[in-house]
């Protein structure tokens, strides 16, 4: 079980570094649709025993974070007629090597962390990396759609991190932050979709004409 | 079950809401729900610790009752105030779209849910459902500007709020599993248990939780989207963020604060929060002096009050009790000012301080108000504010921090004289005779665009001569909560 | 026993040395196939090697004696890298701590010689793919050097033979994920380090895109036949690698590996096809990202060792 969880972990970061990569708009929203995948599966491998808390967890993860979202996103894309490159504000390697930097990070301090109970290695660095990527995203990409996408990933680190803490939290508190981030992006993907009419771009570097 | 009622009819109005087609029947319902709300709060009070509902998750203890209270006053101002502007914009050819009312009462439910929830994961759920459910108000215009507003208030606050749940998962972790720690995230257990988390996790959790809540009350340097939205948002959309929203993210702070006080970190935590008051009141002191918006002005003036509540609760002693106490001064008295704001902004079509003079002559009644809500809002006497101001400063000296007091006070000087200096001008200088004919037949108030600002004046006036004895209990044992006493 | 050893060393430095020319037949045939065409036999390289080597060479007047050296120090400097790698999964013919970056250094030296070929001829076109090929080997070479201290971390060794070699089967089954990362970026460094699509495409018949078949437009007869060889054997020595780190093989008798190396060369070969295929050749301004990326792969692999 154990080394099915950390082969889903590496794909995970990898789709990661996908996103942080990638100039297609699409490839990002296949990318972080697979890493939505990926996260309803972890659910189910990272307990020896299927609990329904644990299918009702990973059958909500998959609709809202690998189906219904990135559908969305598409939908905002095509209607929006938005072009379907990311345009980031320094350059793909530079991501990658802020990918690269940021994974050494996050490693650095799962070591130091005091950590409770015997949850899987990894789990902790591929949460904290994911969460400084989504924050890279967020920060270096011009277009609002991307920013959704990073902010996508910045809560999925988020739920990466509280897998640790799965057992504890009850179902209904999971599906309530599940719900939040569904409209959460929902709204924001309405709001993309009115800026890229108001503007004709997506693109959020043109949103300067409220200042001091 | 009053707890769970208090979430459940404003919810399962806001669908009510949605599904009505005339806007008659629609603000009846909203009318209704906020009565009806007030009651039931009014019937919690009564109650007491006693109103407890789904098995300890939602409570009414005594710093949550205080803030749903003030959420619903203000609730019930905005709501009849919407009324009466929405029949103003009617007249005016203006028209709405169908959520308003939807949005409000969703937001009216999420509130109240962050209020009464001690599972602290239900508490960020409730605080990201008030960010989602006023969103769409901040877009109520439908232009860029309002665009830009609503893109920089959902993306900021979400981010910001990402880092609070991390905060609290943080915090679960810190959590001993087993019976010694008590029920996982539930806030009167964690209190009960502190002393069995873990330090390094539950630092780590506070400071996430300090920049996630942070960025939702606007705590410089985390205020970014605030001037822009408030600026942007319709003005008793803004009263309701700046009054009840913002309290809201104070009480998760407090509440987390409290966990972190009850466990001994209170060295760590109390240079964290007083470093955030000061710098809030900084930012905001340069920013008002000088500002050429009125509701831009007061955004600025929000973050300085949020400072205040930081700094109270991190000074700690009869700080806390000011802050509990400021809390809801500050809210009642940010729905005067919004209120008034929005009097003027329908009045004249603008809100940049330039373009608008001589309110007293054309405006009188909003005039007056705004004059009464300067002296209120920079914590003058006799209003609340300056008692709980002066509770605050008092206890940055009995706690030994004469310094953090001297240059609070130097701030707040600063900011009164920028706050007055604009809002003076704008109440007594010439009236510009071209801005009178651009508003449209300002000469005439609705009279129902004056009650709600008034009463939330009248209220402000009293908390600061009188505090009902029940009210002053509840503060009392709200700031032992947080590691205060009663001055 | 020594004995024995050094003929099953020989014997598996004999297969890929033999097999070598196959690699970019099975390349090409599966690119073929893939895109609907017949294509040539997988055997053409070894016909194209004869009739080159039959013909004589043509020298231009601008040339000098370096240019007729290149092929020689090429093809020199490939089959010694090739005595570095523990081919047969257990030792190689030369190994010592640090020999990773001597193969490195090798094909380094290889590249130069290359390079300098190219711009003795004093052709404009080959001085621009000069360029390009020691722009991309710049970007490569870290690559290579992250990813063999990571085998080294894995392996605990600092010679190939040591990483990649009889002691890599006792940590296997512990670092199995991560090693196939580091196989991956393996695979991407050698797309760019033998100027294969993405990063190059040897199809292409427009001097101005290409990158590594342009450098060898003045070279003719036995020299072109020296310099394709080296080219295929240095493309089967990547291909080695990734048999190495993938499949440890040294609990298998001798001639098991041995054949387990000619079959990974071939899978090899079928995966560069099935890229070839399927991928157009990346933008120029984009090459460097596809060889951070592959990088990438290996620094992540190394963190990953190093926790």
């Amino acid at each position: 079980m154990t080394s099915l969880t950390e082969l889903i972990l590496f794909l995970v970061v990898l789709s990661d570094f996908a996103v942080l990569g990638t100039s297609r708009l699409s490839s990002c929203i296949r990318a972080v649709a697979l890493q939505g995948l990926l996260l309803g599966l972890l659910p189910l491998v990272i307990d020896e025993s299927l609990t329904r808390h644990a299918v009702g967890l990973a059958l909500g993860t998959v609709a809202v974070k690998a189906i219904v979202l990135p559908a969305f996103l598409r939908w905002a894309i095509r209607e929006a007629a938005v072009r379907r490159e990311v345009e980031p504000l320094i350059g793909y390697t530079a991501s990658i090597a802020l990918g690269i930097a940021a994974l050494a990070v996050a490693f650095a301090v799962a070591n130091v962390l005091p950590m409770r109970g015997g949850e899987a290695e990894l789990l902790i660095p591929t949460a904290l990396v994911t969460v400084m990527i989504g924050l890279t995203v967020l920060i270096t990409r011009a277009k609002a759609l991307l920013q959704v996408v990073g902010y996508l990933m910045l809560e999925n680190g988020i739920y990466l991190f509280g897998l640790t803490q799965a057992r504890r939290v009850p179902f209904l508190v999971e599906a309530g932050v599940l719900l939040d981030v569904f409209v959460g992006v929902f709204i924001m993907g309405i709001v993309v979709f009115h800026i890229n009419r108001e503007f004709d771009s997506i693109s959020a570097a043109r949103l300067t004409e409220l200042h001091e | 079950m009053i707890p769970l009622a208090l979430v459940v009819i404003p919810a399962l109005s806001a669908g009510l809401a949605y599904w009505l087609r005339s806007g008659r029947a629609r603000s009846r319902v909203l009318i209704t729900c906020g009565v009806v709300h007030l009651l039931l709060v009014a019937a919690i009070w009564i109650e007491g610790d006693h109103a407890v509902a789904a098995s300890g998750w939602l409570a009414a203890d005594a710093l949550g009752r205080i803030v749903l209270t003030l959420v619903s006053i203000l609730f019930l101002a905005v709501a009849h105030y919407s009324v009466g502007y929405h029949a103003e914009q009617r007249a005016r050819g203006g028209r709405r779209g169908r959520a308003f009312e939807s949005c409000i009462l969703a937001f009216l439910a999420a509130a109240s849910l962050v209020t009464l929830s001690h599972h602290l994961a239900l508490l960020w759920i409730g605080m990201e459902a008030t960010t989602l459910a006023i969103a769409p108000l901040v877009f109520d215009r439908r232009d860029r500007r309002s665009l830009e507003a609503v893109w920089k208030y959902l993306v900021l606050s979400s981010v910001g709020i990402a880092f609070a749940l991390l905060g609290i998962f943080l915090l679960a972790t810190a959590q001993p599993t087993g019976a010694e720690g008590g029920r996982p995230l539930v806030f009167g257990d964690m209190i009960q248990h502190a002393r069995q988390l873990d330090p390094a996790w539950l630092r780590a959790a506070f400071v996430f939780v300090a920049i996630g809540f942070g960025t939702k009350m606007g705590l410089a340097p985390m205020h970014a989207w605030k001037p822009d939205t408030y600026g942007e948002a319709p003005g008793h959309v803004a009263g309701l963020m700046a009054g009840a929203l913002t309290s809201c993210a104070f009480l998760g702070l407090a509440r987390v604060t409290a966990i972190a006080f009850a466990a001994g970190q209170g060295a760590f935590v109390r240079p964290v929060l007083i470093g955030l008051g000061l710098t809030s009141l900084v930012i905001a002191a340069a920013f008002i002096v000088g500002q050429g918006d009125v509701r831009r002005m007061l955004a600025y003036s929000s973050v300085e009050h949020m400072g205040i509540l930081v700094l109270g609760l991190g000074l700690g002693g009869a700080g806390a009790y000011g802050a509990v106490l400021h809390t809801l001064n500050n809210g009642l008295a940010k729905g005067l000012m919004f209120l008034t704001a929005a009097n003027i902004v329908l009045a004249m079509g603008t809100s940049v301080a330039s373009e608008i003079r001589g309110l007293l002559r054309i405006l009188p009644a909003s005039g007056a108000l705004l004059v009464i809500g300067l002296f209120a809002v920079t914590g003058s006497p006799p209003f609340g504010l300056f008692i709980s101001e002066f509770t605050i400063l008092r206890a940055a000296f009995t706690e030994q921090h004469p310094w953090i007091a001297a240059s609070t006070i130097l701030l707040l000087v600063v900011i009164f004289v920028g706050i007055a200096g604009m809002i003076l001008e704008l109440a007594y200088g010439k009236p510009v005779p071209s801005h009178a004919a651009r508003g449209g037949g300002g000469s005439t108030e609705r009279a129902s665009l004056v009650v709600a600002p008034a009463l939330l004046a009248a209220m402000v006036l009293l908390l600061g001569v009188y505090i009902p004895a029940p009210l002053a209990d509840a503060l009392a044992r709200a700031a032992a909560v947080l590691g205060g006493h009663a001055p | 026993m020594t004995a024995a050893r050094l003929l099953w060393q020989l014997a598996a430095l004999g297969v890929l040395l033999v097999a070598a020319p196959l690699i970019l037949g099975i390349a090409r045939k599966t690119r073929a196939i893939l895109t609907g065409r017949r294509g040539p036999r997988v055997w053409q390289l070894y016909a194209d090697l004869r009739k080159l080597s039959l013909k004589g060479a043509v020298y231009s007047i601008t040339t000098t004696e370096v240019f007729r050296l290149t092929p020689l120090v090429v093809l020199a400097t490939t089959l010694l890298a090739s005595t570095l790698l523990p081919l047969n999964g257990q030792r190689a013919l030369l190994s010592f701590a640090g020999d990773f970056a001597a193969f490195a250094g090798l094909l380094a030296l290889g590249r130069f010689f290359m390079v300098l070929g190219a711009l003795d001829t004093g052709s404009s076109f080959e001085g621009m793919g000069a360029s390009r090929d020691v722009t991309f080997a710049s970007l490569v070479e870290p690559g290579l050097f992250v990813t063999f201290v990571a085998l080294s971390v894995a392996g605990g060794a600092l010679s190939l033979s040591g990483m990649l070699g009889a002691e890599l089967w006792l940590r296997w089954g512990a670092v199995a994920p991560t090693m196939v990362l580091l196989a991956g970026s393996i695979f991407v460094l050698m797309l760019a380090e033998c100027a294969r699509v993405p990063v190059d495409d040897p199809a292409t018949h427009l001097e101005l895109t290409m990158v590594h078949e342009v450098m060898l437009l003045d070279t003719s007869g036995p020299d072109l036949a020296l310099v394709l060889y080296a080219h295929a054997v240095k493309l089967s020595l990547f291909a080695a690698i990734i048999v190495d780190i993938l499949v440890p093989r040294s609990t298998l008798p001798p001639w098991s590996a041995i054949a387990l190396l000619g079959a990974g060369i071939i899978g090899v070969g079928i995966l560069v096809g099935v890229v070839e295929s399927t991928m157009a050749r990346l933008r120029l301004s984009k090459v460097p990202l596809f060889i951070a990326s592959g990088s990438a792969l290996g620094l992540f692999g190394l963190i990953l060792l190093l926790r």
